[in-house]
C-alpha cells in the first residue's frame, strides 16, 4: 500500500470514527452518560491528549528527545497565552521565535 | 433553523454571538491549514479532515502524530479519543435540539466545542437552537475557508521549519490546551501525561507516547474523588 493510500485511508477512518462518536452522543438515551466519571473522565483525556502533544511536537524529533528553538518559541507562545492574546496571535509569535532563532543561528 | 423574520431578541442576540465565535474560529483554520501541509498532507487531504472530520482538536492531533512519522492507526486513535467530549456534547444539546430525520445527522456533524458552548449559553429554546445551529454552520463555512486558505498557503511556503511551523505546532496544541487547565486535577494530568509521552518517546514508536498519555487520564479520571475537572465545552478548541 502506497504512504499516500495509506493517509487517505487514516483521514477516512478518523473521520468515521469522529463522526460516529457525534452521531451517537445523540442518539443514546440521556442517563446512559449520566454517571459523572464518564464526563470527568472525557475532559481529563482531551488535557491529557493535549498536554501530550504539546510535549511531543515540542521537543522530541523520531525517537529522540531533542532542544531547540521550539522550547524558546513554546515559552513566548505561553507568555502569549498568559496575556490572552488570541490564538492565531500566539501561533504565529511561536513560529516568528523560531524562525528568528534559527535565521541566527 | 427558525427563518422567521419575527425572530426574538434572545435569538438575535445568540446568532450575533455565534457570528463573532464563527470569525474567531474560522480564522486559525489557516494555521491549521499551513500546518497539515507542513506535516505532510496535500491540500485535498487536508481539505477533507476540516469537511470530513469537522473538530478542531482531532484535526491539530492527527496531523501532530502524522507528522511525527506516526503510524496511520495511532493516528486514527489520538483522533477518535480526543473526539470522545464531542459524543458528550451531543447527549446534552440532543434534547435541547430535538432535530428530526436528516437535520440529526447534520447537528451531530455540527457538534464542536463552538456550537455546545454557544448554544447551551442561551436562555429561550429557540435562543438555544439559534446559537447552536448558527454556531456550528458558520465555524463550518469559515474554518473550511480558511483551511483552503491556509493550505495553498503552505503549500507555497516550502520548507516548515523555516517559518517556524514546527513550533506553530506546538503553540496551536499549547493554546487547545489552555483554557482546559482550570483546577488541581486538570493540571496534574496535563503534567502526568507529558512525563509520561516523554519517557516513552526512546521506546516505543512514534504515535504510542501520545495514546500512552490517555491512559493515564483514564486511571486519573476514574479514580479521582468527584468535583475535580470542569467538563463544559470550550470554545478556544474547536
Amino acid at each position: 500500500m502506497s504512504p499516500d493510500l495509506a493517509t487517505w485511508l487514516a483521514i477516512l477512518a478518523a473521520s468515521a470514527v469522529c463522526f460516529g462518536i457525534k452521531l451517537v452522543g445523540h442518539l443514546v438515551p440521556e442517563h446512559w452518560l449520566a454517571e459523572p466519571r464518564v464526563a470527568r473522565t472525557a475532559s481529563l483525556v482531551t488535557v491529557a491528549l493535549l498536554a501530550a502533544l504539546v510535549g511531543v511536537q515540542t521537543v522530541t524529533t523520531g525517537q529522540h528527545v531533542t532542544v531547540d528553538a521550539r522550547l524558546p518559541a513554546l515559552a513566548v507562545a505561553a507568555v502569549a497565552l498568559a496575556l490572552r492574546a488570541p490564538f492565531v496571535v500566539v501561533v504565529v509569535l511561536a513560529a516568528a521565535t523560531a524562525a528568528g532563532l534559527r535565521a541566527l543561528a | 433553523m427558525p427563518a422567521s423574520s419575527a425572530r426574538s431578541r434572545e435569538e438575535r442576540a445568540a446568532v450575533r454571538q455565534a457570528v463573532s465565535v464563527s470569525v474567531a474560529t474560522g480564522l486559525y483554520g489557516i494555521s491549521f491549514g499551513a500546518l497539515a501541509v507542513a506535516a505532510g498532507l496535500d491540500v485535498p487531504q487536508t481539505m477533507a479532515l476540516s469537511l470530513l472530520m469537522f473538530s478542531g482538536g482531532s484535526q491539530f492531533a492527527f496531523i501532530g502524530v502524522v507528522g511525527a512519522g506516526g503510524a496511520p492507526m495511532a493516528a486514527v486513535a489520538t483522533a477518535g479519543l480526543l473526539g470522545a467530549r464531542n459524543g458528550l456534547y451531543g447527549v446534552q444539546v440532543a434534547p435541547l435540539l430535538a432535530a428530526h430525520g436528516w437535520r440529526r445527522p447534520l447537528a451531530a456533524h455540527l457538534t464542536i466545542d463552538e456550537s455546545t458552548a454557544v448554544g447551551t449559553a442561551q436562555t429561550t429554546p429557540g435562543a438555544i437552537r439559534a446559537g447552536f445551529w448558527w454556531a456550528g454552520a458558520g465555524v463550518f463555512v469559515l474554518w473550511n475557508a480558511f483551511t483552503l486558505a491556509g493550505a495553498l498557503l503552505g503549500d507555497a511556503l516550502g520548507d516548515p521549519t523555516r517559518y517556524g511551523l514546527d513550533a506553530a505546532a506546538a503553540a496551536a496544541f499549547l493554546a487547545l490546551l489552555w483554557p482546559r487547565l482550570a483546577g488541581r486535577l486538570a493540571r496534574a494530568t496535563a503534567a502526568a501525561a507529558l512525563a509520561v509521552a516523554l519517557a516513552l518517546t526512546p521506546l516505543v514508536p512514534a504515535g504510542v507516547p501520545v495514546l500512552a498519555a490517555a491512559a493515564v487520564a483514564v486511571v486519573v479520571g476514574w479514580t479521582a474523588r468527584a468535583g475535580g475537572a470542569a467538563s463544559g465545552p470550550h470554545p478556544a478548541a474547536a
